[in-house]
C-alpha cells in the first residue's frame, strides 16, 4: 500500500523573532526585515506526511508552495527531510491574495498535480493566522477535512482516523480519502533534515532560478532530471487570472493597529444557525466586520 | 532554536585552511565519486559547501535535542538487566535523531555507504556534539572504530561490518582488563582457535569498556598461548548477534553518566580475526588509540567551549555591588584565560585533524596504487607531525578542559558548587578527559621523543617563517622569545644525560613546546581573522610565556639533586 500526499506549505516572515524595525510606517509587515522561514505548523505536517512514508515505502510526497521566486527554498527543505517532489506555485498574478484567491489558486494545482490520497498542511501560518486555506481548498475540491489534527493514527485504504486536538481535549475522527488535513503545532515536531537528502537536493532549482542565478554546475540539471524544480504560472494550472491574486480577493486591509485585549471573559456558542446569526449580528452592529 | 555550529564562526575558520584544498582533493580523489553517487560532491568548493552544509544540521541536532536532553541523561543515566544494557531514554532519542539524519558513519567511504568526510569537518561534529552532551560523544564517536575495520580487516569482513555502522549499529573497543590498564600488554581475555570449525572463541573478562554493549566490539585478546606480551595479542570483532558476551555490572561514574562504562564477561563468545595475529596490540591498537585521542581531544574542546560560554552568561546577568560581576577585573581575567584556551585547544585540534588527514589519505591511497616519491615524502612529513601533535593535544586541550571546568564554577560563586547549574556537570564531566585514553603523564611519554629529536622546534621554526601582520609582530618575538627559552630548557635536561631526569622533566618540556605551538597557530588564526582571534592570540601567549618562564625558572634553579626530594623513601 502507497499512497499519494501533497504537503502545503509556506515561506512566512519569522514573526516569532520580531525587531523594533518588523512593521513599517504604514502598518504593513516589513518582510525584508523578518527572516524567511518555513511556516512552523507546515512542519509539523511535512512530519505526518514522512511518518505515512516511513510506514508505507512508496508513499510519494510532493511539495506544494505558492510565492516569490524564493519560496522555492520551502520545497528544497522538504526535499531535504524526506519529500520527493516538490511544485513552486509563482506568477506576478498570484500577488496580494487573501485566503480565497490563495485556496482557489492552490487548488488549481492540486488538480494539475491529479492523483492525491491526502493534502495535509500545517493549520495556519504565522504571518496570516487565518487557518482559512487548507479547509477552503477542500471545499474547492469537494473533499473531506480535518482540522487540529494532532496525529494522523491510520491510514487504510480509502480511510484515515486522526487524533484532534480541540480547546478542551481531544477528538478521534475518520474519514474517506481522498481528505485535507491541517495540522496542529502540538503534533510531533518536524524530523531535523536528512545528511546525504541534503547533499543530493542541495542543488536543486527551478527554472527561474537557474536562470537568474549564477550556477556553477549546468551539466547535471540534463544528467540529474530530479534536481528540476518544477515552477508552474497561473497559466500553466489552467487558473483564471481574474480569482487569482488582488483581484481574486474580496478581502481589503482597511488599517492595522496593535490591539490589546480588554476582555478577560469568554463567550461560548454552540454551532447552530441562530447562535452564528446573533454573533454575526453583534460584531456588525459593534463595527467589528463592515 | 539554537544551533551550534553556526553559533560559533571559529568553526568556518578552520574549514576554510589553505591546506584543506589538498586534503580535500585527495580525499575525494579528485571527486571521482560524483558520477555515481548522488551526494558526492562535484568540486572543492562543492564539498566545502556540503561539509558546510551537513555540519549545520548537526549543529541544529546538539541545539535543538542534544543539549536539552543532556540534564536528563545525566541524571537518568543507562541501565543494565540481564546482561543487557538500556540507555537512557534521552540518550535513545538523542541516537535516534542522528541516525535518522543519516549522520553515522561521517568518516566513512562512500562505497559503504560513508559522507567520506575528512577529519576537519568530522571532528568539528565532535567538538558540537560534545558541547551539547559529552557523555553522548562517547557513543557517538566510536563509530571510529570503524575506521579501524576499514583499515586492517579484509574486504569482505568490511563488507559486513562498515554499512551496518553507517546505519547507526554502535561500537564498542573492548581494550581495559582489570589488570591491564595503561599497561596494555598485560592483557589476558583468551582468544582460542577451534581448527575444526575455523573459528576464534572468546573467553575472559573486560572491564571500563564504553557502551560495552554495543553492536559491534574491537576486542584485544590473546591469540597465543603462553605469552606474556604485547606480541601475543591480536584484534578480533565481535558481533552482538552472534551472543557470548553479557554485561555484568555498569560503573557508577563521577561524570560523562550518559555512556554506559561496562564490565563484560565472555563466555565462549565467537569472534573474527582482523588482519594478522599478533599484530593487535603493536599496529592496530596504536592505531585505533592515535583516532581515540583525536575524539577525546575533540570532546575537551567541546566542554571547554560549553564551560566558557555557561560563565560568560552567568557573569553578564548576575549582578553584585550594583553592576554585573564580568565587570569586575578577577572575573573578567578568568572569562578571557577560559576563551583563549578553549581557542588554543582548538587551534590545536584541527591543526592535528589536517596533519592526521594528509598522512591517513595518502596512506588509504598507497592502498590503490603506488605513491610518487614526492606523496611518500608528504605522507611521511605529515604523519611524523600528527604523532608529535596528537599526544601535546590531547594532554592539553584535556587539562583545559578540566581548568576551564573548574573556572565556570568559580564564576558561578556558590551556585555554581549547587546541582542547579549546568557547570557542576562539566567539571564532572571534564574530569575523565585527561585520563582516559591516556592519561596525561602517558602522553607526555609518547610525545617526550618529538621534543628530543626537535620535531617541535622544527614546526616551530615553520611557523616562525609564516608572516604576520605589522601589529601582530610583538606577540610573534614574544614567542620567538619563548621558542629560546625551549631550546635551551631540552638542551640543560638533555645534557647529563640521564633518562630519569629527562623522565622528571618531560611535562615540563612538552608543555612548553605546546604553548608556543597553540600560540603560533592563534597567531596565525588572528592574522587571517583579528576579530574573531586577537584577543584570544594576545591572552594566551602572555599565558603560555609565564608558563614557559616558569619551567624555565624551575629547570634552571633547581639541582639536578634536588630529584631525590620527590622520590618515594626519603622522609627526612
Amino acid at each position: 500500500m502507497a499512497f499519494n500526499i501533497i504537503v502545503l506549505a509556506k515561506q512566512v516572515p519569522d514573526t516569532r523573532n520580531v525587531g523594533k524595525d518588523a512593521m513599517k510606517a504604514d502598518g504593513t509587515v516589513n518582510r525584508a526585515a523578518l527572516a524567511a522561514i518555513f511556516n512552523p505548523e507546515d512542519l509539523n505536517a511535512l512530519e505526518q506526511a514522512l511518518r505515512i512514508k516511513d510506514q508505507f515505502p512508496g508513499t510519494k510526497i510532493t511539495m506544494l508552495t505558492m510565492g516569490p521566486g524564493r519560496a522555492a527554498e520551502i520545497l528544497r527543505e522538504g526535499l531535504f527531510r524526506g519529500a520527493d517532489d516538490g511544485v513552486l506555485l509563482t506568477d506576478r498574478a498570484f500577488a496580494g491574495a487573501d485566503t480565497l484567491a490563495t485556496s482557489y489558486a492552490l487548488s488549481m494545482a492540486v488538480r494539475k498535480i491529479g492523483s492525491y490520497d491526502i493534502i495535509i498542511s500545517g493549520r495556519q501560518a504565522i504571518d496570516g493566522d487565518t487557518a482559512q486555506v487548507g479547509p477552503q481548498i477542500a471545499e474547492k475540491l469537494g473533499i473531506p477535512q480535518i482540522t487540529y489534527a494532532e496525529d494522523i493514527e491510520r491510514v487504510v485504504h480509502g480511510r484515515v482516523r486522526v487524533k484532534r486536538r480541540l480547546e478542551h481535549g481531544v477528538e478521534i475522527v475518520e474519514s474517506p480519502l481522498p481528505a485535507v488535513i491541517t495540522v496542529n503545532g502540538s503534533a510531533a515536531p518536524c524530523r531535523p533534515r536528512n545528511a546525504k537528502l541534503m547533499l543530493k537536493y542541495k542543488h536543486a532549482k527551478t527554472i527561474t532560478e537557474r536562470q537568474v542565478e549564477h550556477i556553477d554546475y549546468i551539466d547535471i540539471y540534463n544528467s540529474r532530471p530530479y534536481l528540476n524544480l518544477t515552477e508552474w504560472s497561473v497559466a500553466d494550472v489552467d487558473a483564471d487570472p481574474v480569482q487569482c491574486g488582488l483581484s481574486g480577493s474580496p478581502t481589503k486591509v482597511k488599517k492595522i493597529e496593535n490591539v490589546v485585549f480588554q476582555a478577560k471573559e469568554s463567550k461560548r456558542l454552540t454551532d447552530n444557525d441562530a447562535d452564528i446569526d446573533e454573533l454575526m449580528r453583534e460584531l456588525i452592529e459593534n463595527h467589528t466586520i463592515g | 532554536m539554537a544551533n551550534f555550529y553556526t553559533d560559533t564562526p571559529q568553526f568556518r575558520h578552520y574549514l576554510d585552511h589553505p591546506l584543506m584544498k589538498r586534503i580535500v582533493e585527495l580525499k575525494e580523489r579528485n571527486y571521482a565519486d560524483k558520477e555515481s553517487c548522488d551526494y558526492a560532491p562535484m568540486d572543492f568548493e562543492d564539498a566545502m559547501d556540503s561539509y558546510d552544509k551537513v555540519l549545520e544540521v548537526v549543529g541544529e541536532i546538539c541545539g535543538d535535542i542534544i543539549e536539552p536532553n543532556a540534564e536528563a541523561v545525566d541524571q537518568s543515566g543507562p541501565t543494565v538487566s540481564k546482561g543487557r544494557v538500556t540507555y537512557a531514554a534521552a540518550t535513545q532519542e538523542n541516537l535516534n535523531a542522528l541516525n535518522k539524519a543519516e549522520l553515522m558513519g561521517m568518516g566513512l567511504s562512500r562505497k559503504y555507504g560513508g559522507l567520506n568526510f575528512p577529519m576537519v569537518p568530522y571532528m568539528i561534529s565532535a567538538d558540537i556534539v560534545s558541547r551539547a552532551d559529552a557523555s553522548f560523544q562517547n557513543i557517538w564517536m566510536l563509530q571510529d572504530c570503524g575506521e579501524t575495520i576499514y583499515e586492517f580487516a579484509d574486504e569482505e569482513q568490511k563488507n559486513r561490518f562498515l554499512p551496518r555502522i553507517v546505519k547507526g549499529e554502535t561500537m564498542s573497543m573492548d581494550l581495559t582488563e582489570p589488570d591491564a590498564g595503561s599497561d596494555l600488554q598485560a592483557v589476558m581475555l583468551k582468544a582460542s582457535y577451534n581448527q575444526e570449525e575455523d573459528q576464534w572463541y572468546l573467553n575472559g573478562v573486560k572491564r571500563f569498556i564504553t557502551n560495552g554493549d554495543a553492536d559491534i566490539h574491537l576486542v584485544l585478546a590473546r591469540s597465543e598461548e603462553g605469552t606474556k606480551d604485547a606480541r601475543g595479542l591480536s584484534m578480533f570483532v565481535y558481533d552482538k548477534k552472534s551472543g557470548g558476551v553479557n554485561v555484568r555490572r555498569i560503573e557508577n561514574k563521577m561524570g560523562i553518566k550518559g555512556a554506559p562504562t561496562c564490565e563484560l564477561v565472555f563466555k565462549n563468545a565467537r569472534a573474527e580475526l582482523i588482519g594478522t595475529r599478533r599484530l593487535g596490540l603493536i599496529r592496530y591498537v596504536m592505531s585505533l588509540m592515535n583516532g581515540a585521542r583525536l575524539g577525546i581531544m575533540a570532546q575537551s574542546v567541546g566542554l571547554s567551549e560549553a564551560a566558557t560560554r555557561e560563565a560568560y552568561d552567568y557573569a553578564i546577568e548576575r549582578r553584585q555591588f550594583g553592576k554585573a560581576i564580568i565587570e569586575f577585573p578577577p572575573v573578567y581575567e578568568m572569562l578571557a584565560n577560559m576563551r583563549a584556551k578553549t581557542d588554543a585547544s582548538r587551534t590545536l585540534l584541527y591543526e592535528t585533524c589536517r596533519f592526521v588527514d594528509m598522512y591517513k589519505t595518502l596512506e588509504d591511497i598507497a592502498r590503490e596504487r603506488k605513491l610518487t616519491s614526492g606523496e611518500r615524502t608528504e605522507m611521511k612529513y605529515y604523519s611524523r607531525l600528527a604523532d608529535a601533535f596528537t599526544p601535546v593535544g590531547k594532554g592539553m586541550s584535556s587539562e583545559y578542559a578540566n581548568e576551564n571546568a573548574y573556572d565556570a564554577i568559580q564564576v558561578h560563586g556558590g551556585s555554581g558548587y549547587m546541582k542547579d547549574y549546568k557547570c557542576e556537570r562539566l567539571y564532572r564531566d571534564a574530569r575523565i578527559t585527561n585520563i582516559y585514553e591516556g592519561t596525561t603523564q602517558l602522553q607526555v611519554v609518547a610525545a617526550i621523543r618529538h621534543v628530543t629529536t626537535g620535531t617541535y622546534l622544527q614546526r616551530i621554526r615553520e611557523y616562525e617563517a609564516m608572516p604576520v601582520t605589522p601589529e601582530l609582530e610583538p606577540l610573534k618575538r614574544v614567542l620567538s622569545n619563548m621558542a629560546q627559552m625551549y631550546e635551551k630548557l631540552v638542551e640543560l635536561v638533555a645534557a647529563p644525560k640521564e633518562e630519569e631526569y629527562l623522565d622528571f622533566h618531560a611535562r615540563r618540556l612538552v608543555e612548553s613546546a605546546g604553548h608556543i605551538i597553540a600560540g603560533h597557530l592563534l597567531l596565525q588564526d588572528a592574522n587571517k581573522n583579528q576579530e574573531l582571534f586577537r584577543r584570544s592570540a594576545e591572552v594566551y601567549i602572555h599565558h603560555g610565556q609565564i608558563e614557559v618562564m616558569k619551567n624555565y625558572h624551575f629547570v634552571t634553579k633547581a639541582r639536578i639533586e634536588d630529584m631525590a626530594y620527590y622520590k618515594p623513601g626519603i622522609t627526612d
